[in-house]
């Protein structure tokens, strides 16, 4: 029973070492994907590039343009002489925001008067906006705070009113490599696993060689673990992979147990590994299997959260991403990586991922039978 | 087990495909020992029948048993007692002769010295010895079905599925082939293979036609032959008289005659059944003369399995087209 299971094992090994296309894309996958993701996929705005209209030119409107530059949020990239002239930039996308500060600005300031400036923000990326809208707001904060000091000789923290100290915590950086990196992992478990095993197993139907092997006494079990076996170990090697880049390239620490995060893992497994042989009970081809992997993926990764915050989705959307297993794989490698929590905090997640694996993986096995149709 | 006790019997065993009857009501007795041809043209549901005894496919209707195991029920018990190999090369093509000898021997517990024993043996009895590293998607056709007869010997099975073996094999491994299956017949093996040549039939104990789905006749093969009425009459046209349409002509003229009771084509050949080959020869020469057919080389000759089939198989049309006119 065992060494018969372990020389189906072996030969799934020689099967996947064989295959060189295979094997690199199984090792390469991961890594542009998280190349992709760690440096595209940003939502971190630095260095906007930003047109200023300054129709003042009084040291005063230098101050707050330097007072934005210092900021790191904006680059100054070009002054231009008329509003017109920055709505065309905008326009055209070569800038994403302008500064736009009218004649007599230094002026009101140095008077002690309020003075007004504009400041346009293009906001057909909305994440880009939101940003760009609360850093245009503090760092022109900033500066009042810094005029009304000299102007009146009160430190500012004297004033009465409230004082509003944010506090990040986990990410204090914001960084969001700290958090799609971690989701990159939950994405490799679930795609690499799902799809290998599928397609491994429907491979032998489309070339015949199932046939063979149901003929023999072979047990479903035995047949079904020396299909999931090589995969489970790749599936480990694709998240050690994804942690050492994410560790060491990216700088995404880990907070919290290492041997948590992989038992888990293997836990989530179970899923994954369970739906690639149930799309294998299904699929006829390997295109197939492919393609229905690729369809059960997309739902995945929106509704797990994997990008968006399901706490933005609609109510009903929100129900709907309760029996999306990666939803509370995500919650868990981002509880231990970011927040550093134990399995005291991640119970239900827990609990969430046994029973879905539990459930896919006997509804899979059930469906597998050593009969041809 | 009783030596006269069959060893694969069907019941009405039936299997469909959706509208598709693939096999209809066959009922099919094999005995320990025999070497059991199914013969049939393609489509006629060998492949359905003999997977369906191989215990992979279940039947929609009727039943199967073998080696006294019901093939639905206890499919389990009868797969360390069976080897099967399909038509189409089933083992791992990127995996060496050897690899591919390990796998099986692993998956039906032959182990030890016993094994060793047993893969060398194969490997000699199929020449692969010289092989055993070579990938098997990379061996001849012939090789590749001797590996796969060797893989399905590994466990010495009683009962041997041999589905179009020598399909695609060139004649000289075929004939090697056969003299392997010989040897297991020997050994005692119970086998049953289906084949589209004629020559193969010839060397079964029995066989059995299929067409159809259906067991068309199922005897040995001097009785299949036996089963032919008339003598046989064989024109073979002479050089200068070949040309288009020059067989139909040839068939027309002589299918009316009267004493004539079939009339085959077989590649540059007639067939001419009649019911007394000396006296109805000279009335075949003479209406082959009107049109202009050079009779040189007409003479009688014996029945093979060949003309014995496709004579069984149009008896049988002619039979259907009558009842489904009634």
């Amino acid at each position: 029973m065992i060494l018969r299971t372990l020389s189906l094992v072996r030969k799934e090994f020689l099967h996947i070492v064989r295959d060189p296309r295979t094997l690199f894309v199984m090792f390469m996958m991961p890594i542009i994907q998280l190349v992709l993701l760690g440096y595209a996929a940003t939502t971190d705005i630095e260095h906007l590039r930003t047109a200023v209209a300054d129709s003042d030119r009084s040291s005063a409107s230098r101050e707050l343009i330097d007072a934005y530059r210092a900021s790191n949020y904006f680059d100054i990239a070009q002054y231009v002489e008329s509003e017109r002239q920055l709505e065309y930039l905008v326009d055209s996308g070569q800038v994403k925001a302008g500064l736009i500060i009218p004649a007599g600005y230094g002026e009101t300031v140095a008077t002690g008067e309020q003075a007004q400036i504009a400041f346009v923000i293009d906001g057909s990326d909305p994440s880009v906006a939101n940003t760009v809208f609360a850093a245009s707001q503090s760092v022109g904060q900033a500066q009042s705070m810094r005029i009304m000091e000299r102007t009146t000789g009160i430190d500012p923290d004297d004033l009465p009113g409230v004082q509003v100290r944010p506090r990040v915590w986990y990410n204090p950086e914001m960084k969001s490599a700290n958090f799609m990196i971690p989701g990159l992992m939950g994405m490799v478990l679930y795609f690499l696993t799902a799809l290998f095993t599928s397609m491994s197993i429907v491979r032998e139907r489309e070339q015949g060689t199932i046939e063979q092997l149901i003929v023999t006494p072979i047990k479903p079990m035995e047949l079904i673990i020396g299909k999931i076996v090589p995969y489970v170990f790749i599936a480990f090697i694709s998240v050690l992979e994804v942690l050492a880049i994410g560790v060491f390239w990216f700088g995404v620490p880990i907070k919290g147990s290492l041997g948590l995060l992989l038992g888990l893992s293997a836990l989530f497994l179970l899923t994954s590994l369970g739906i690639g042989i149930f799309i294998s009970s299904i699929a006829n081809t390997q295109q197939e299997a492919m393609l229905l992997t690729f369809l059960t993926m997309f739902p995945s990764i929106f509704l797990a959260g994997f990008f968006f915050p399901i706490e933005a989705m609609p109510e009903w959307l929100q129900v709907i991403t309760y029996i999306v297993p990666l939803r509370y794989m995500l919650v868990v490698i981002r509880g231990i990586i970011v927040k550093g929590v134990g399995l005291e905090i991640l119970r239900q997640q827990v609990l969430a991922l046994t029973i879905f694996g539990v459930a896919i993986m006997l509804l899979a096995a059930s469906r597998f039978r050593k009969k041809l149709e | 087990m009783n030596d006269n006790q069959p060893v694969i019997q069907t019941e009405n065993l039936t299997r469909k495909f959706g509208n598709l009857v693939a096999v209809d009501c066959l009922n099919l007795e094999i005995k320990r020992g025999e070497i059991f041809g199914l013969v049939g043209p393609d489509g006629a549901g060998k492949t359905t029948t003999i997977r369906m005894l191989a215990a992979i496919m279940d039947p929609t209707a009727g039943s199967a048993s073998v080696a006294g195991f019901d093939t639905v029920k206890q499919a389990e018990d009868i797969k360390h007692r069976i080897g099967y190999m399909a038509q189409q090369f089933n083992l791992y093509g990127d995996l060496s002769v050897q690899e591919n000898l390990d796998f099986f021997a692993d998956i039906f517990s032959v182990r030890g010295r016993e094994r060793k024993e047993r893969i060398a043996q194969l490997l000699q009895f199929a020449r692969l010895t010289e092989f055993t590293s070579r990938r098997a998607g990379h061996l001849s056709g012939g090789m590749k079905k001797k590996l796969a007869l060797a893989c399905s010997l590994i466990h010495r099975p009683e009962i041997l599925y041999l589905d179009e073996p020598t399909t695609g094999v060139d004649p000289v491994s075929r004939r090697e082939f056969w003299d392997i299956l010989s040897d297991l017949h020997i050994e005692g093996v119970t086998i049953l293979v289906s084949t589209p040549y004629m020559d193969e039939a010839e060397r079964c104990s029995r066989v059995g036609l299929m067409y159809q789905g259906q067991l068309i006749v199922c005897d040995s093969p001097k009785q299949v032959k036996g089963l032919i009425e008339g003598d046989l009459i064989e024109l073979r046209p002479v050089a200068k008289d070949r040309g288009v349409g020059l067989m139909r002509r040839a068939e027309a003229s002589v299918t009316s005659l009267s004493g004539v009771l079939e009339v085959q084509t077989y590649g540059d050949l007639l067939h001419i059944f009649v019911d007394d080959a000396a006296q109805r020869t000279p009335q075949v020469r003479a209406a082959l003369a009107t049109q202009s057919i050079h009779a040189t080389d007409l003479r009688q000759t014996h029945a093979r399995m060949e003309e014995a089939f496709i004579s069984l198989i149009r008896r049988h049309q002619e039979r259907q087209v009558g009842e489904d006119k009634r």
